[in-house]
């Protein structure tokens, strides 16, 4: 039996915006009832705003519950601001999905962005060719997705790419190339904090890179735990942080604190970077 | 959750029955006693080891009491036949089963696949039945063990083990059923099906969890796949769990029980084929997987296309109602059932799999309300799934949806 949340219960066993739009500015599929989900998103644009947006979703209980989330996140955005949703925001918004299931956010997360690209007029009538090579020949997952699921949830193996893109999940015959295209990934993510500690860093660059590592990296592992994180304060090489959520009561937050916030600040930012807690 | 559950899941695992608690109680407060002691205490323990032993001899037709040999659930059992087979016939590399096997067997045979035995893996047909001709012209001079299931976990279908029996014993190879989903629904005669090996697994009937049997046919050839005690012959080495031992033994005399009790046994078909006629009539998209006749009777696999199993399940559950899928997203991987597969059953409706398996605790009044609430949940999904034209009530055309 799955862990799902009381968001994604709620979500599946009574899911907002179902339907079609029958005057929609824009619908779009992604998916297939032979891997075993599919989407249709429907949307109604007011000049750049998206006053309307209804889903038909054929899939388990979390697919339900992603398409519905996205709906509500999407309705009243402009486009520019929708464009800016990723998977994780969907699975922020369910508070959490289970590992297996995060694929559900994914394909979301992909209807928006064709969705996006159609309004934009920007063709997309081989999605396959705009997107690089298709490597799980399976589901027909592409060279493309898999590099940015890698990126954007920092993923680092090869169970972690199936759970997020299904890739992988069938035969299995893609999973050398998925090995590889990892490595690719992670070689480029520790060659950059290398890059950076190279030369004197400027306060605005630090600070920025303090955000973007606390963004992408620290807090995705929080939040798994259910924490998360705020960047309170910087002041030169001293970062001011609060933990929230189950972290802040969490018995191990100094440990969490050192290990975790710390040392990859250290990694990812400068190695004299000092962290200190505000309650 | 609703309090009262509506337990249509009997082939994953049953209730204890009230009979086999009561008769494993003592054994855990009382009559503790290790049955291989030498003291009263102890040693009057082994003649209720010895009873049930008997018990589940008789509900099996074995000739001798200790053909039976106690395992710790058909897992066990499984992997003791063949892999004892093997360690016994070391100079044989081939293996025949079938492609819808329980992991049991089907994951163990992919291992000795990776340590170099050869394995045939024997289809069956878009309902479910064995390809028995395709078996018999695998046999070789090399072939250690045949493993065929009785009747399949999924689909209920039953498969002519008793045709594959005569031809193993003609050949002189040694031949395994795992009958798991038979026992307990059909009469199960050891000698009628001339195999060596025979697993079964408590739970399934009513027994508790952790207790199994493996048949062991009087001369057959194995090696024991644990060392330790003298227990089971040293067969199957390890203290005995009294209780569950106890309980199976219970469990197996009820068995025997229902089964010469024709009217009990009419009813669990009468409540199954209630049910599917039910669902099949009233929900347009609903279409059975498996041979309608060749199958045991407490089983239906019932696949509704353009929506998905797991969803389905969460649903049923929301109404107090336990079923299972051979749909993909509900057990964690991302394909369909192996069985549904190997079955040719269209991922269009495999993904939409539910598999409902009853018990002689099943009533009429569970059957009622699951009739009523499964056309709700079905047509929430359909009302919510991109393929299915509600206008039309009919789902929309493949080739309009694939891309």
């Amino acid at each position: 039996m799955w862990e799902y949340t009381d968001k994604v219960k709620e979500l599946y066993t009574n899911p907002k915006n179902v339907g079609e739009i029958s005057d929609a500015d824009v619908v779009v599929e992604v998916g297939s009832i032979v891997c075993g989900d599919a989407l249709t998103l429907y949307l109604k644009l007011d000049g750049d705003i998206i006053v309307d947006a209804k889903f038909k979703t054929f899939g388990c209980g979390s697919a339900i519950a992603s398409s519905s989330a996205l709906t509500e996140m999407i309705k009243g955005k402009t486009i520019e601001e929708a464009s800016m949703i990723t998977n994780k925001d969907i699975v922020d918004f369910l508070g959490g999905l289970p590992d297996q299931k995060m694929h559900c956010s994914v394909m979301g997360q992909e209807a928006l962005e064709k969705a996006i690209k159609k309004i934009k007029g920007e063709t997309i009538e081989d999605e396959h060719e705009d997107e690089g090579a298709v490597i799980c020949q399976c589901f027909g997952v592409t060279e493309n997705v898999i590099r940015r699921v890698i990126r954007e949830n920092n993923l680092t193996t090869v169970e972690d790419v199936t759970n997020y893109t299904k890739a992988g999940g069938a035969c299995g015959s893609c999973i050398p190339k998925i090995e590889d295209i990892l490595k690719e990934e992670l070689a480029s993510v520790v060659a950059q904090p290398a890059a950076t500690t190279m030369k004197p860093m400027s306060n605005i660059k630090r600070m920025q890179l303090v955000e973007e590592t606390i963004h992408n990296v620290i807090r995705p592992v929080l939040m798994r735990d259910g924490g998360d994180i705020d960047l309170v304060d910087i002041e030169g090489k001293k970062v001011y942080v609060a933990l929230r959520g189950h972290c802040a009561h969490c018995v191990v937050s100094d440990v969490t604190m050192k290990n975790l916030v710390e040392d990859t600040l250290k990694e990812f930012v400068e190695n004299d970077i000092e962290v200190i807690e505000v309650k | 959750m609703h309090n009262t559950i509506i337990y249509l899941d009997n082939n994953a695992t049953t209730m204890v029955a009230p009979e086999v608690l009561e008769a494993m109680l003592p054994f855990f407060t009382r009559r503790y006693g290790n049955p291989s002691s030498m003291h009263d205490f102890g040693g009057d323990v082994e003649h209720d080891v010895e009873k049930a032993r008997n018990q589940v001899a008789r509900m099996l037709g074995a000739e001798y009491d200790y053909e039976i040999v106690f395992t710790s659930g058909a897992t066990e059992s499984d992997n003791m036949a063949i892999l004892g087979t093997l360690q016994y016939y070391r100079d044989k590399k081939h293996i025949i089963t079938t492609k819808v096997e329980h992991p049991a067997v089907l994951n163990l045979c992919r291992q000795l696949e990776r340590e170099g035995y050869s394995v045939t893996y024997v289809p069956v047909d878009r309902e479910g039945n064995l390809d028995v001709d395709f078996l018999f012209d695998s046999v070789s001079d090399d072939t250690a063990i045949v493993s065929v299931m009785y009747a399949n976990n999924e689909t209920g279908v039953l498969f002519p083990v008793e045709t594959i029996g005569a031809f193993c014993k003609q050949r002189g190879i040694t031949f395994h059923i795992d009958a798991v989903q038979a026992i307990g629904k059909i009469p199960v005669d050891v000698n009628a099906l001339q195999c060596d090996l025979l697993a079964i697994s408590g739970h399934k009937f009513h027994a508790p969890k952790g207790i199994g049997v493996l048949y062991v046919r009087r001369g057959t050839r194995l090696r024991p796949l644990l060392y330790g005690g003298h227990q089971e012959k040293a067969r199957r080495p390890g203290t005995h769990n009294v209780p569950g031992i106890v309980g199976i033994g219970t469990a197996a005399d009820l068995v025997m029980k229902h089964l010469s009790n024709s009217e009990e046994v009419a009813n669990v078909k009468r409540l199954r084929d209630r049910l599917e006629n039910g669902l099949l009539s009233q929900l347009s998209n609903a279409h059975l997987n498996g041979n309608k006749n060749k199958r045991v009777d407490n089983t239906t696999n019932v696949g509704f296309e353009f929506i998905e199993g797991e969803a389905i399940l969460l649903y049923l559950n929301e109404k107090g109602i336990a079923a299972s899928s051979g749909s993909a997203c509900s057990s964690g991987s991302l394909e369909p059932s192996h069985v549904l597969r190997a079955m040719g059953v269209p991922f269009t409706s495999a993904h939409g799999s539910i598999r409902f398996s009853l018990s002689r605790y099943t009533t009429e009044d569970e059957i009622q309300y699951t009739l009523q609430v499964m056309p709700e949940v079905v047509n929430r999904l359909l009302a919510i799934s991109p393929y299915w034209d509600a206008r039309n009530k009919k789902g929309k055309s493949m080739t309009q949806l694939a891309h």
